[in-house]
This record gives C-alpha cells, structure tokens and sequence, in this order.
C-alpha cells in the first residue's frame, strides 16, 4: 500500500486532510486559503486529495493573478516526456508548494521532446523555464538488440544513446539557459531468463542496467541531475505501485496515478536542492532517538546502543546513517529533555557512532523545544528553514511542527529501524551538488561556535578580529569551484545584493565572457576554513560613456553574496581592495553597483555606502538603489581597517 | 441502480469539491465545470476507490456520459 508515512499524518490543529481541506470553505481571504494549503501540502495526502489542492491553488493563483506569497520563489519547469504527465502536474505543484516554491508547469506535447528542443520551439522560449525534465522511458529508448547481441554490440548501442541524450541536453541548455534535469530509464518488463536475466549482456535487465551507468556519468560531466525512477519506485513501495501497466496501456501514463504523489515530490524536491533550499542541520533528541532508553533514569552505561540488543543495533545503524549525513555536510545539533551532564556522559560510552566534538550546538534542559531550537537557530546563525528535527515523540514532533512551521519534522514510527528510512524519505537534505567545501563545512559549524566564544571573551571587537589571524584567499573563478559558487549563488538569501539567480548554464556562459569576471573568495582563520565564502560578479556596463572623447571603461557589479557565516569579519572590505586592485591595473576607473531588495536581503541595504560607494539613484524608501565608485579615489577608512586584520592572498 | 447514481453522485462531488452537482444519466463532462482530462482521470481513481473495483484495459474507451459510468460500475459490481 503506497503511503508517504514519512510526511506528518495530519495538519497541525485538524484531525485529518479531508476535515482541513472542507474548512477551507469557511475562508474567504486568499492568503489564508494559501497559508491552508500550505500547511496540507506538507502532509500525507493521496491523489485525489493532491488533486483537490491543486484545483483550489489553481483559483487562488488566478485570484491574485499569479502573485501567490512573497516569500514563495516562482520557479518554471518545462518537461517534455514520451509518456503522459498531464495527471502528474497537480504532485508536482503541491510538492513545490510544501517547499516554499510556486511551480508553474509546461508540459510539451506527448512524445515530442525533440521538437521541444531541436524544431519550432516559440512556446518554450516564450515560458522561459529554468529547468527542463526530460521525462523519457525505457520504451522509448528500446535499444532493440536481439538477445544473443554481445556485450560490445550492447556497449555501443548504449554509447549511442547516452551521446544522443548528451546533444539534446547541450541543445537545450545552450538554447533555454535551462538546469536539464534527465529521468533516469526504469525497466518495467518482466525478465525472460529469471534470475539468470542480469548474466546475459543483452537483455533488458543488462542493457538497462549499463545505460543507467553510462547516463550518470554523462549527467556528471554536464552538469545535468537525474531524476532517479529506481528511487521513485523505492519510495513508492514498489514496481506494482509505480507504474501500473494497464494505465499504461490505457493513456500512456507510465507513472501510476497514485505514484504522482512520489513522482511529484521526488522532482519537488530535486528543484528545491537546486534553489538551494534544502536543510542544512539536523537537530536531534537524544533518548529512544539516538539510543533506546532514559539516559537519566537507566544510567548513561545501560542505553541500549549497538550490538547485544535488537533495537540496540537499529540505533547503531541510525547513528551510522546520521555519520554518513554529516560527511556530506550537514550539521547535527542536539535538543534533548536531560540534564545536560548525564546526556553528555553518554556520548562516553564506547558504543557511540556519533562522537560529542560531531555536535555543532549540543542543548539539553527542561525547557519548551521550540524555545531551544529558536536558540540553537541563533547560534548557528541558520534560519529556522534550515532545520530538520527528528523526535521519537509524537508530542515534541507536534509542539515543533504548531511552534515552528519552517522547520521540517518527518513523522517518524515507534521502531528505531525505521528512522534512516523516513529521515532519507523525507527528501529535506536532498543535494544537487557535493563539493569539496560541503565536506568540510561540518567542521565549520563547530568552529562556528568557538569562534563566538572567543568574541564573547574578547575586550572589544577589534581585538577579536586581530586574534582570529584571517586570511583571504581571491581567486577568478575556477571549474574546480563551479558547483560550490553556482550552490551560493542560488541558496545565500540575505547577504544577497540583487536575489539575482542563476542557472549553471547561465552561469557557465558568464565565465566564458572575456568581459566578465567572476570572483570567488575564501577565509580560513586560526578555528578552520571556512571555504568559498563570497562571490563577486562583475559585468561590463551596459552604458559606457565616453568622457573627453577618451574611452573609458566601465564594469558594473551584477550580484555580491556572501555566506552569513563569515559576517561581521570585514571580509566584504577586503574583497573590495582586491577588485579595485585588479580593475586599476586594467585601467577601470570606475564601478557601478545596484541593490534590488527581496524579501530577506534588508540587512545588505546600506552596504554599498559603507563601502564608501556614493549613490548615483533609486527609490526614495531605498528598496532599489544605485551605486557608483571611483577606482582613484581615496581607500575608505573602514576599508583599509579590515585589510590590516585579514591578510589577502591573491591567485591570479 | 439509484444507489449507484448516489453513491457516484458523491464521488464527482467530492472530486470537483462541489456540494451542488446533481447527476442525472444524461450528464456529460460538458455539463460539468472542470471535467477535462485530468479530472476524469481522478474520477476513475476515484470511483475505483469508492466501488471497489478496478476497470479492466479496454473499458474506458466508451464513457461517455454518466450512464455509461453507472452501467459499466454495476455490470462489474454484480459481477464481481
């Protein structure tokens, strides 16, 4: 029975779906019709229940002519398949919903991708999607070989394929500027050999099986993400509940009606990863969570933890899986009911996986979980959309989920073994890129918090500045660094000058201007490095006028981000004196700078000013302003004081 | 027969969240605001849920109208 058990079972303060879904009858206002169904979108829900919220989206979209929230990031999709998708849409949008993204959906006609792309294509360029699907399945790339063909005849014909399926993505992304997101091929026909279908090169399985490989590996080398149909059926509970053959032969559905609800998510929250909006920490309980039992009540020497007890070792395997997450970057905080003394002591006992130093921020006290996760946000210096809170308690899950609606809570079951599935299943720390920095950041988060010690002990700001021994690393931007700056780009919110995004095609096509420069910084300091912190994009200005007749060479800052991480170090200062560096030795006298306000970049309003730029026009509130700077003129104070306490290194 | 029209009464009620639909054998999908083709795919799921049947691959090609839904649903429930 296909059910999404990770999602919480019911919206917070209705007993069922159905219940709060009627009550939205009761509604007149739009917004709170959309704050309804933002909270349903979140929580189990079946097809026809899927359907029924998108129906009501679909009236409050036209009720206020598109403009749904402020806070929800509009995001296009095409997605040209060779099977029906039409009854997949309304998962699609629900699922983005529940991800603060409004999607809006074009579906190219059945089975013409290719025209899409390679023909007339006025109505895609007319759409303008960020990201294109290619929907494609396995009947429409048969790779017909007979069944005694050999395994070079089967290398080939994959070879081919995979490179046809390559010039259709350059194509694309050359044409659209889009993210190309590729389903992977699921076999859906039964084996003719049995068991022995994976040892004969040509059958299905095997051909399949090596298509599926050859795929991923021209995904990696084009920056392409793949939406994983092996995955998808996993999570559907099963081939049967994926993909249903008589709807198949009955409207081309490859995907089952009542699988939409996984499909849908899976891509929801594939687009979401790639708009940076998955979760960056897991914050934890501690009893019957990480281990079986009370740490203060049974003694930290009796918790029932790896091997010796059933249940012990499914919270070994969880700790495991929790080790594996933080090797990919995310930061695991505690929030536990405890005296803190005895739930440290724990972390003691020889059975452990996850060590004490692996918890960025570690909270153990009577207090209200809300109160402590708004704490362990503040530490952290991490909204509180950047938090993922697993509970064993069906009570913490819910004060958290009513409190706190940012933060995700997967419902998790009575049984530990279950925990690595939900919290997998529940998609919040889905990737759509693993970059050398993503390994080392879970350090970072601990230096984080040393770092706000030593400034808690420091005399005065200066002198902990002067402590930290920063040095900054300027470098263009590199193909080594692409994924980490095209990850910042898109997920950095409120050190965000512009909101300006991009797609890694638009952003591969800036690095290969000659008149553009993209600038990446790094900071380490005496605590650890803190990686690709800032990135500066710099274009030539559109307007160049001539002075005197003599020519005069302008560039205009298109977007300056930084990570919050670092803020407050003087680190924006020190990236000026190397641009003004560089733009001096190319003869640049002058820089031009724009700041587009968002929903959440007001902290960055007044950062052109204290970079000594002068304002040259805007808007009277100051939500949109412009600013120029003269290269000649004199370094700004505050500017000089940060190159004293940063060293610069300069890779050029 | 009336039980049929009653309980798929419920079922396009519930699909188009509309209290005020009234079925009669007549009712096609262009007296229905919204009936296009994605809602006819949830009023299959739909009825299959509520009857507790599965309709076979060849037998969808001819619902037309409701009558055409309520005769292939009791042919198969008392089939079945």
């Amino acid at each position: 029975m296909l059910r999404m058990d990770w999602l919480p079972p019911r919206p917070v303060g209705f007993d069922s779906f159905d219940e709060a879904f009627h009550a939205t009858h009761d509604l007149t206002n739009t917004d709170e019709i959309l704050a309804r169904l933002r909270l349903l979108s979140g929580c189990r829900r079946n097809f026809l229940q899927t359907g029924k919220a998108d129906r009501l989206l679909e009236k409050v979209a036209q009720k206020t002519d598109g403009h749904l929230a402020s806070d929800l990031r509009t995001v296009r999709i095409a997605i040209l398949a060779s099977h029906t998708v039409e009854h997949l849409v309304p998962s699609v949008r629900i699922a983005a919903l529940a991800r603060s993204l409004d999607a809006r959906i074009h579906v190219a006609p059945y089975g013409q991708y290719r025209q899409a792309v390679y023909g007339p294509h006025a109505d895609l360029l007319a759409f303008s999607p960020q990201f294109i699907l290619f929907a494609l399945d396995m009947r429409d790339a048969p790779l017909d070989l007979p069944l005694s063909a050999s395994l070079a005849d089967v290398d080939e014909a994959v070879l081919r394929r995979t490179d046809e399926l390559r010039a259709l993505w350059r194509h694309a992304m050359a044409t659209f500027g889009a993210t190309i997101i590729q389903q992977t091929f699921l076999n859906v026909d039964p084996p003719v050999f049995g068991a022995f279908e994976q040892l004969v090169p040509a059958s299905r399985a095997s051909v399949l099986l090596r298509l599926h490989l050859s795929l991923a590996q021209a995904a990696r080398e084009e920056g392409v993400l793949l939406l994983d149909m092996d995955e998808c059926t996993t999570l559907a509970g099963g081939l049967p509940e994926l993909h249903d053959a008589i709807r198949w032969h009955q409207a081309k559905q490859f995907v089952s009606p009542h699988a939409a609800i996984i499909w849908g998510d899976v891509l929801a929250r594939i687009i979401a990863a790639a708009c940076g909006l998955s979760r960056k920490c897991l914050i934890v309980d501690l009893d019957n969570t990480l281990w079986g039992g009370t740490a203060g009540d049974d003694g930290p020497e009796y918790l029932r933890l790896g091997p010796g007890t059933p249940d012990g070792e499914a919270f070994y395997v969880f700790q495991e899986h929790i080790s594996r997450l933080m090797q990919r970057g995310i930061a695991v905080a505690v929030c536990s009911k405890n005296d803190i003394n005895i739930a440290e002591a724990a972390f003691n006992q020889p059975s452990m996986k996850i060590q004490r130093r692996d918890i960025a921020v570690f909270v153990a006290n009577w207090n209200n979980k809300a109160d402590n996760i708004r704490e362990i946000s503040r530490t952290l210096s991490l909204g509180l959309d950047a938090f993922v809170f697993a509970d064993d308690n069906p009570a913490e899950r819910e004060i958290v989920r009513r409190e706190l609606p940012q933060v995700a809570v997967p419902e998790l079951s009575d049984d530990p073994s279950d925990y690595p599935r939900l919290i997998s299943a529940s998609g919040w720390f889905e990737a759509a890129s693993f970059t050398r920095d993503d390994a080392i950041r879970v350090q970072n988060y601990s230096a984080d918090v040393s770092r706000s010690a030593a400034r808690e002990n420091a005399s005065d700001l200066d002198s902990y500045l002067q402590d930290l021994n920063m040095v900054m690393s300027a470098r263009r931007l590199a193909d080594s660094d692409f994924s980490r700056v095209l990850q910042l780009l898109n997920k950095t919110n409120q050190f965000n000058l512009t909101g300006r995004r991009y797609t890694g095609p638009e952003l591969r096509a800036l690095l290969s201007c000659p008149s553009a420069q993209i600038w990446t910084f790094r900071l380490a300091d005496r605590f650890g490095d803190n990686g690709l912190v800032s990135v500066v994009i710099l274009v030539p200005n559109e307007i160049s006028p001539s002075v005197s007749g003599q020519d005069q060479k302008l560039l205009h800052i298109e977007n300056w981000i930084m990570s919050c991480r670092v803020l407050g170090r003087g680190l924006e200062h020190a990236a000026l004196a190397v641009l003004i560096q560089a733009m001096k030795q190319n003869n640049i006298s002058d820089v031009t700078a724009d700041y587009r306000q968002t929903s959440r970049n007001s902290m960055v309003s007044g950062h052109y000013a204290s970079l000594g730029f002068s304002r040259t026009d805007g808007t009277e509130d100051g939500t949109d302003t412009s600013w120029a700077l003269c290269t000649h003129d004199p370094i700004h104070d505050a500017t000089q004081k940060a190159c004293m306490n940063i060293r610069i290194v300069t890779d050029e | 027969m009336n039980d049929i029209y009653q309980k798929l009464q419920d079922v396009f009620r519930d699909v188009f969240d509309d209290p005020d639909i009234v079925l009669t054998p007549e009712t096609t999908a262009s007296d229905i605001q919204g009936w296009d083709s994605q809602a006819h795919i949830s009023l299959i799921v739909a009825a299959e849920e509520k009857f507790g049947i599965r309709f076979r691959t060849a037998e969808l090609e001819s619902l037309h109208n409701v009558s055409d839904f309520a005769d292939l649903i009791r042919k198969k429930s008392t089939a079945g």
